[in-house]
């Protein structure tokens, strides 16, 4: 076991940048999942790592190493592929045992590893069949125990449930993090799926453009985000920004847009108030709305229903707010109809403010 | 009816293609004193000269007239020219596909563009060559041609397939641990057996059916001559005796018959492979 550490990591093809100057640590044990869009650069990061590609400037530090101009064979990593690179040629248990024979290990001690990693991961009885033979989720299965049969140092992951049916994914989902709670090695993985990472991820970080935007708890990146980008990236529906002025009225802060008007609670205030006068970008999550009554209190906020989708356990309302589109998340039970006027009380205790030319949050709670 | 029309067609373009093989093999059963005197078409409905017909014709050309040994010459000029090309082609076709190293795009396309030199032109310098250096009229002599005129096509046919092989396959044996040979032993070799058997079977088939390249580099000496070259020799000398030629011809036709039927299989899927990768 190992941590993984990044310093200054940067990528290039040609004139183009994959990444750029990542600085990240992966604690030893811990199972971390990069997500980002897709062409962000997650793969290129993987890839690095794994020794596949070669960095142009930077250092990678596996458990105290310096792996830079190491093998990938002599990094002690194992990587599981995205469309499982499984040997079409070769049965599952000679999948598994491939990688322990080209590293000598001894007959008896390659089918002990083998049958131990097959026993973990539920496919025993797979063993002499062709990868062509099995399921989906069976060839994952195999992947991951190749993986996991060299006893690696850390576990590298690229897409894994990309490929899978949507029912399959949930459960390999618990079935990984099952994994990692009983190997507890250092993963690596990464998903474009932010679902996936939240629910994966002891902490994630995000990828933008070969930048590394935010590195946190998950819980911590949907309260916090640090940007616009990761506001709108972490949460579904996404997070709904408006642009507004920041003014002070008889010493109260409050937000002022097209067709709104919200005050800032004190807390939040503070950290905003040498920003007055100046333009903001507001960020309300969907579910902290609530329907209000009609008047002319501050905090509320008048849209016309566009489309409602009903997901059984909640309401996903679209509608306008003068000219910008806005997504709300309701109770079940609230009756609403189309191109209705819904009046709805924003929960400002909950709101995120952006500056407009960086996209920085200006809440820095930290 | 589309498909009986269709079925009929190919009925009768198989009918069309194996009346010469049938005329050629009917003949080379029959006595001399038919051959002169009849069609060979006549034995077939005459069952009164079944009884006369004979391998005797075969014993006469393989024992007396030297075809065995120039079968056997056959075989040792086809098969080390078949598969010494192949097994460089494979490992060039390796190199070219996952290996990057500078100038990799030149040499591909100076190999590739080889393809359009025609054979010919290089007879007369190659054999100016082999004549200095004492290679003429030797095995090795020939199996050294015919690599270089296989080698061109070889490479660029199992290069492409080589790099429509997921490379995740390859990135993921690498991690294991495996060295290039390995990866190329193990992993892209097995992977490519249909391509690999395809090439052999058109390598094998070209150099055996081969006469003029033969006929250059070896000579008609009995001692190296192929089947081909010998069959021309005995056209010369038997030009009458067609039962002779006929049976001599359906020795050389044999051995090719047998490769083929027998690889048919991977010869298809060759064909077919690169249609199916995506």
């Amino acid at each position: 076991m190992g941590n993984v550490i990044l310093i200054e990591l940067t990528k290039r093809f040609g004139d183009v940048a994959a990444i750029r100057g990542i600085n990240l640590q992966i604690e030893e044990g811990e199972l971390m999942v990069l997500v980002g869009p897709s062409g962000c650069g997650k793969t290129t990061l993987l890839r690095l790592i794994a020794g596949l590609e070669e960095a142009t400037s930077g250092e990678i530090w596996i458990d105290g190493r310096l792996v830079n101009d190491m093998a990938p064979k002599d990094r002690d990593i194992a990587m599981v592929f995205q469309n499982y690179a499984l040997y079409p040629h070769m049965s599952v248990y000679d999948n598994i045992a491939f990688g322990l024979r080209l590293r000598r290990y001894s007959r008896s001690e390659i089918d002990r590893r083998v049958q131990q990693a097959a026993g973990i991961l539920g496919i025993t009885d797979k063993l002499r069949s062709k990868p062509a033979e099995l399921s989906g989720g069976q060839r994952q299965r195999v992947a991951v125990g190749r993986a996991i049969v060299r006893e690696p140092k850390a576990f590298l992951f690229d897409e894994p449930l990309s490929n899978v049916d949507a029912q399959l994914r949930v459960q390999m989902r618990a079935e990984l993090q099952s994994l990692h709670r009983r190997l507890k090695r250092t993963t690596l993985y990464v998903t474009h799926d932010q679902v996936e990472a939240m629910t994966l991820g002891q902490r994630v970080a995000v990828l933008k453009e070969g930048v590394l935007q935010q590195v946190d708890t998950p819980q911590r990146l949907y309260d916090h985000p640090a940007s616009v980008f990761v506001a709108g990236f972490i949460g579904s529906p996404a997070m709904n920004f408006l642009k507004g002025q920041l003014v002070r009225q008889n010493n109260t802060l409050s937000v002022q847009g097209d067709g709104f008007q919200m005050n800032i609670p004190p807390k939040r205030a503070s950290l905003v108030c040498d920003h007055v006068g100046r333009e903001v970008i507001v960020g309300i999550r969907p579910g902290d709305f609530q329907p209000g009554e009609v008047g002319s209190s501050p905090d509320r906020i008048t849209i016309r229903v566009n489309v409602i989708e009903s997901l059984g356990s909640e309401l996903i309302v679209y509608g306008k707010l003068s000219s910008s589109d806005v997504a709300i998340r309701l109770d079940p039970d609230v009756r609403i109809s189309l191109d209705q006027e819904l009046t709805l009380v924003v929960n400002t205790e909950r709101i995120h403010l952006f500056d407009p030319d960086s996209e920085k949050t200006l809440l820095h709670l930290r | 009816m589309r498909r009986l029309a269709s079925h009929l067609t190919v009925f009768c373009l198989v009918l069309l293609w194996l009346i010469p093989t049938l005329g050629l093999l009917v003949t080379s059963i029959r006595p001399y004193e038919d051959v002169v005197r009849t069609g060979w078409w006549t034995t077939l409905f005459d069952p009164a000269k079944w009884a006369s017909l004979t391998l005797d014709n075969y014993v006469q050309v393989i024992a007396q007239e030297g075809l065995g040994q120039a079968f056997w010459n056959s075989l040792v000029i086809t098969i080390p020219a078949s598969l010494i090309p192949l097994a460089i082609s494979a490992l060039a076709a390796y190199a070219f596909a996952w290996m990057p190293f500078r100038g990799r795009q030149v040499l591909l396309m100076v190999a590739v563009g080889l393809m359009v030199l025609p054979g010919q032109m290089t007879f007369i310098p190659l054999l100016t060559v082999y004549n200095k250096v004492g290679l003429s009229g030797t095995f090795l002599g020939i199996w050294l041609v015919h690599t270089a005129y296989g080698l061109p096509l070889q490479i660029y046919l199992l290069r492409n397939f080589f790099r429509a092989l997921p490379h995740e396959l390859l990135d993921s044996a690498f991690m294991d641990g495996a060295s290039r040979w390995k990866i190329f032993r193990h992993i892209v070799l097995p992977l490519s057996v249909p391509a690999l058997a395809s090439l052999l079977i058109l390598q094998f088939l070209w150099v055996w059916n081969d006469l003029l390249v033969a006929l250059i580099f070896l000579g008609t000496s009995p001692e190296v001559a192929p089947v081909n070259v010998k069959l021309v020799g005995l056209v010369g000398a038997y030009g009458q005796d067609w039962q002779l030629l006929t049976a001599g011809a359906f020795v050389s036709m044999a051995l090719p018959l047998i490769v083929f039927l027998s690889l048919q299989k991977h010869f298809v899927q060759g064909i077919l492979a690169g249609s199916r990768r995506g």
